[in-house]
């Protein structure tokens, strides 16, 4: 246990700092610790959420038989996959001609006009845009999140792209050229394949981003369209109870599933271009 | 037509639309009159900015309000806390990791940032289950015999602070780890090579050279606060409000848009000030004068 601690390091190796690794590990035990008591709790049959009667399942089975949740659930699927899918194209689109564009003009401002929603606190960018769709009298709920949630995920889509494209040789690419073959052969058979790494990394992102967005999707919801994450907050607002903690184990599993794969192959990729 | 301004296009035409003229509109609100049946009307005024500081009373002579000003007050010093406490819990978890084999590095780093791939919502309501009434830690605590009644963990500055550094915090680690990896690690045996001891090398060789990750982990903790909602929101309670949830109250519940407006201006300056404090302070280690 102590050698755990001190992570293997002598007792007299200058880098060593004793106390370091016992923060760490309380560090580790604070970040999981809330997570793992709320799955723990998701399987307590009690209705009264903090003392234990016995293990049960049930919480389970009366969160998938909610309709609320799994009308918010379709309408967090919907919003992030067309959010994903249209910022992704004008991501991979803006990055193209910033790296690989002939003599493009004010490259500096462009790039900081596509990452603007990053540096923006968030709830001023969910104000600005609640009060343009009530002036413009856009009423379509599912449409205002769609809208909302493409603007704030491009500069997430945008980034993995363009350090993929920056980080890449040009070999291939002139290769192709000086045999002649047509721009657009050239883009589908060499550079598409080569970024496919960074537009993954980037959908993936701007997927996550939008499932999870609370701030934005609370101000500019309404109209019939509620997404997950709202809907968890209005009935975390009701107080805790058992089938709650069951939604949120449920939305940490998928997390989880997501994540894990996407970080492997990352890490393979990693590995392989050293 | 040109190629280039074609596949920027789609871009500037998102941002401009869904991003650059709303917030010229917020601008242009924020100098409107609010209207009491909501929203606003087109008449040119500076109330919602009066309204920050000043209460208008029944002979019209304005009082001092201090209640907005605390609100802003509370946010930054919660902010800037929060920022400090996740400093001081990164900074040795980095080194930590930053020392540990190289296989074991990339596991840790995974259990850092996994936290940030779970809903921001889920891992607040984490603290919400453990910290109210009769809530996991009152019930364990309970059980141990250690108290017999205690008050709310909930609703106040404290609940806040946990949940905003429970969420920031790894925004902290992994700049602070990055610098530390850069950190030519010859440099500390050549300080215990000339006698210096642990801590002396910590303040004279480690932080120094850390301090491009530590500002900047800082920044990341402390700019996204400034602007939080979930945590006052679900951790805190109507007494202590920060700037995000009063911003997002007169969207909804109080529906007075022109002062939501002068609000959120207000919080879009001071996250600009120490935005452009840090480009400059860049700029500055970036000419070699510091």
């Amino acid at each position: 246990m102590l050698n755990f601690l001190s992570g293997g390091a002598k007792r007299h190796d200058a880098k060593h700092y004793p106390g370091f690794g016992l923060i760490g590990v309380l560090f580790f035990i604070f970040l999981y610790l809330p997570i793992l008591v709320m799955i723990a709790y998701s399987f307590n049959s009690n209705k009264i959420v903090s003392v234990w009667q016995g293990f049960s399942l049930k919480w389970y089975f009366s969160a998938l038989q909610n309709d609320g949740l799994m009308s918010a659930v379709r309408v967090s699927l919907t919003v992030a996959t067309v959010a994903t899918v249209l910022a992704t194209l004008i991501a991979i689109s803006a990055a193209l001609v910033l790296s690989r564009g002939k003599d493009v003009k004010g490259a500096k401002l462009s790039e900081t006009v596509i990452n603007l929603p990053l540096m923006l606190p968030e709830i001023v960018f969910a104000v600005a845009i609640l009060i343009l769709f009530s002036q413009l009298g856009v009423q379509n709920g599912l449409l205002k999140l769609i809208l909302a949630h493409t603007c704030f995920c491009i500069p997430f889509a945008f980034l993995p792209i363009r350090a993929r494209l920056q980080g890449m040789h040009t070999n291939f690419e002139q290769a192709a050229q000086d045999l002649y073959a047509p721009p657009w052969v050239a883009f589908k058979r060499i550079t598409l394949p080569l970024i496919m790494p960074g537009i993954f990394a980037g959908a993936m992102l701007s997927f996550v981003i939008s499932m999870d967005d609370f701030i934005t999707s609370n101000i500019v919801s309404g109209g019939g369209a509620t997404t997950l994450p709202v809907y968890i907050f209005s009935l975390v607002k009701q107080g805790v109870s058992p089938e709650l903690n069951a939604i949120s184990t449920l939305i940490i599993a998928i997390s989880l599933l997501l994540v894990t794969p996407c970080w492997l192959i990352a890490e393979r990729n990693r590995d392989a271009s050293l | 037509m040109n190629k280039n301004l074609l596949g920027l296009a789609p871009a500037y035409l998102v941002m401009l639309v869904l991003m650059i003229i709303p917030l010229l509109i917020v601008v242009d609100v924020a100098f409107m009159t609010s209207d009491p049946y909501g929203g606003f009307k087109q008449v040119f005024s500076l109330e919602s900015f009066q309204q920050i500081l000043y209460n208008v009373d029944w002979d019209d002579n304005l009082v001092l309000n201090l209640q907005y000003l605390k609100i802003i007050g509370r946010t930054l010093l919660l902010s800037a806390i929060t920022a400090l406490i996740c400093v001081c819990i990164a900074f040795p978890v980095a080194y930590y990791i930053s020392r540990q084999s190289a296989s074991r590095k990339t596991v840790l780093l995974y259990l850092v940032t996994l936290p940030f791939w779970v809903s921001m919502v889920v891992r607040v309501y984490a603290w919400v289950l453990i910290l109210s009434n009769d809530g996991v830690l009152e019930s364990g605590l309970r059980l141990f015999g250690l108290v017999d009644d205690m008050d709310s963990l909930l609703y106040n500055n404290g609940a806040m602070l946990v949940g905003m550094v429970y969420s920031y915090i790894p925004l902290m680690i992994l700049p602070i780890y990055a610098s530390i990896e850069k950190l030519d690690i010859n440099l500390i045996e050549a300080a215990n090579d000339l006698y210096s001891n642990r801590l002396k090398t910590l303040y004279r060789i480690i932080l120094p050279l850390s301090k491009p990750g530590i500002v900047a982990g800082a920044i990341l903790v402390f700019v996204p606060c400034l602007g939080t909602v979930l945590e006052p929101m679900l951790l805190g309670g109507g007494k202590t409000m920060m700037m995000g949830n009063l911003i997002q109250n007169q969207f909804t519940i109080s529906r007075n848009w022109s002062f939501g407006a002068s609000l959120a201006l207000v919080l879009l300056a001071i996250v600009l000030i120490f935005l452009m404090l840090q480009a400059l302070r860049a700029k500055r280690v970036q000419a070699g004068e510091v």
